[in-house]
């Protein structure tokens, strides 16, 4: 009798466990069930009164926490002003670069404000909208012998990281440049300083920001090859929450919103060479 | 630069949110620590029961949390599986409910090789004089298994906080994603600044890790000059 007692304990434990775990399962599922079938419309945004929004929190001067524990950057001051402009609170989850499709595939966030560069291969997985940022390659060499022109880079060392777009292009497109691969930012920079090159190519913003910190340097070339776009991405197929963000981008980048940005956020960042119509695209 | 690495750690409120995201390194910790460990000592029990089809299954569960990574984990259970199941939590609590989940199965077979190493004798004896199979682990089996798992629990327990430093790949503001915030911020003023950063952060480690070392080798000892007299 006893011993039957204690099985039957042990029994209803386990039973209780398994029902704990379904039952938690199944509330869920009821609650997502019932907000229809798209949790990122702007309808459902509105409703729940929080859009969530991921961002960079370690890439200074996009997505970055200042010493005040706030987050700020170019991209953080556009999702507040896209939650502003849907009435609704922003609520920014942090995320790092590999991790910014599978947010937005498992309904983590809403939208992804990133520094999110559009490509062919993540345009068949997620959908973008209108961009708000321009980057390229660019060149930069020291100012007493600066490299203005593709043309004098012609059998001369140029330093790239390998698997940037630098590398890429100057691989298929210049194939007359010398190319010194290095594997990480450090290096290539280090290597430029020793002379081991007569340039290093790299996305251009980065190259801004790194040749205020190094004024013996210039970028010479601000853009070369094919222009990069940087746009705010959403989930396949959430048509809702994509076309109100692509009027929102031109209705911002026709009242100047992104030069504000720019002269607040990168500007202080990348010094007085840069213009804002270097990474701000133009009115249509 | 004139300025030291070590001013990165005391701007404005960097230190308090270091400490914040400590909390939250802890407080993940110890929730998954005490359910995962109340679970585990249950299925340690039930490993020990002569049911094939139990302990199989068991067996199985063990086994899978052992052997798949816990970064595969918190990225099946964050990503994939709501993708699937529709079935959504936010980063901190998913990340409580796998550990919790993984310390069960760590457990359960601390539990079970305890269990089944207290010597054969003592289960006989207990049964010799009619005790039924509840009272046998509740009054001799369990009191002299909690012995000799402690200093294993102890090491499960320093090494499930070890890994919380994992979280920051499903987007939870731990320690070391903090330190990281930080880092990055000052990258361009402090190149120092990731030395401290991570200096302090191991620090913090130690903190929690030291003393839980330090009273299970405390436990190991006392019952050792126990056993031997």
């Amino acid at each position: 009798m006893k011993k039957k007692s204690f099985t039957r304990i042990i029994a209803a434990v386990s039973v209780f466990a398994a029902l704990l775990l379904v039952l938690t399962g199944c509330g869920n599922a009821k609650k997502s069930s019932s907000q229809s079938n798209n949790p990122s419309s702007v309808q459902q945004i509105k409703k729940n009164g929080t859009i969530r929004i991921a961002v960079f929190g370690d890439l200074p001067p996009y997505g970055w926490v200042n010493k005040d524990g706030k987050r700020v950057g170019y991209d953080v001051t556009l999702a507040h002003q896209v939650a502003k402009d849907l009435g609704v609170k922003v609520k920014f989850v942090q995320v790092n670069a590999n991790n910014r499709v599978d947010a937005l595939n498992s309904n983590k966030v809403d939208l992804v404000l990133a520094n999110f560069t559009v490509t062919p291969e993540r345009k068949q997985v997620i959908d973008f909208a209108k961009p708000y940022m321009k980057v390229s390659v660019g060149v930069v060499s020291p100012k007493n012998k600066a490299i203005t022109k593709a043309s004098q880079l012609k059998g001369k060392n140029l330093i790239v990281t390998k698997g940037t777009t630098a590398e890429n292009y100057f691989t298929s497109k210049q194939p007359n440049v010398n190319l010194l691969k290095f594997d990480s930012k450090t290096q290539q920079f280090n290597a430029l300083k020793n002379g081991r090159g007569v340039a290093l190519a790299d996305d251009n913003s980065y190259l801004y920001a790194w040749s205020k910190d190094n004024p013996s340097y210039t970028v010479g070339i601000k853009s070369i090859g094919p222009k990069s776009y940087i746009s705010p991405a959403v989930k396949k197929g959430n048509k809702s929450l994509l076309n109100w963000t692509n009027k929102e981008i031109n209705k911002l980048t026709k009242q100047r919103f992104f030069v504000k940005d720019y002269n607040t956020q990168l500007k202080p960042y990348f010094g007085k060479e840069v213009k804002p119509s270097d990474i701000v695209l133009p009115v249509k | 630069m004139d300025h030291s690495g070590i001013s990165v750690l005391f701007e404005g409120t960097n230190f308090e949110r270091l400490l914040g995201g400590l909390w939250v390194t802890v407080k993940i910790a110890a929730v998954a620590l005490i359910v995962g460990l109340i679970l585990g000592i249950i299925l340690g029990v039930l490993r020990t029961f002569k049911n094939r089809p139990l302990r199989v299954l068991l067996r199985l569960y063990l086994e899978f949390f052992r052997i798949v990574p816990t970064v595969v984990l918190l990225f099946l259970f964050y990503y994939i599986l709501p993708r699937q199941l529709n079935f959504n939590l936010p980063g901190d609590q998913l990340a409580t409910l796998v550990f919790a989940l993984w310390v069960a199965a760590e457990m359960s077979d601390i539990v079970r090789g305890a269990l089944i190493s207290v010597p054969q004798h003592q289960r006989e004896s207990g049964k010799a004089i009619g005790l039924n199979r509840y009272q046998l682990y509740r009054y001799v089996l369990i009191p002299q298994a909690i012995s000799l798992e402690i200093p294993a629990t102890i090491n499960l327990a320093t090494r499930v906080i070890k890994t919380t430093s994992l979280l920051m790949l499903i987007s939870v503001m731990d320690v070391i994603n903090i330190g990281q915030q930080i880092i990055e911020a000052n990258n361009h003023t402090h190149p120092t600044g990731v030395f401290w950063v991570y200096g302090l952060i191991f620090l913090f480690y130690f903190l929690i890790d030291y003393p839980l070392s330090w009273w299970a080798k405390r436990l190991e000892k006392k019952r050792l000059e126990r056993a031997n007299g």
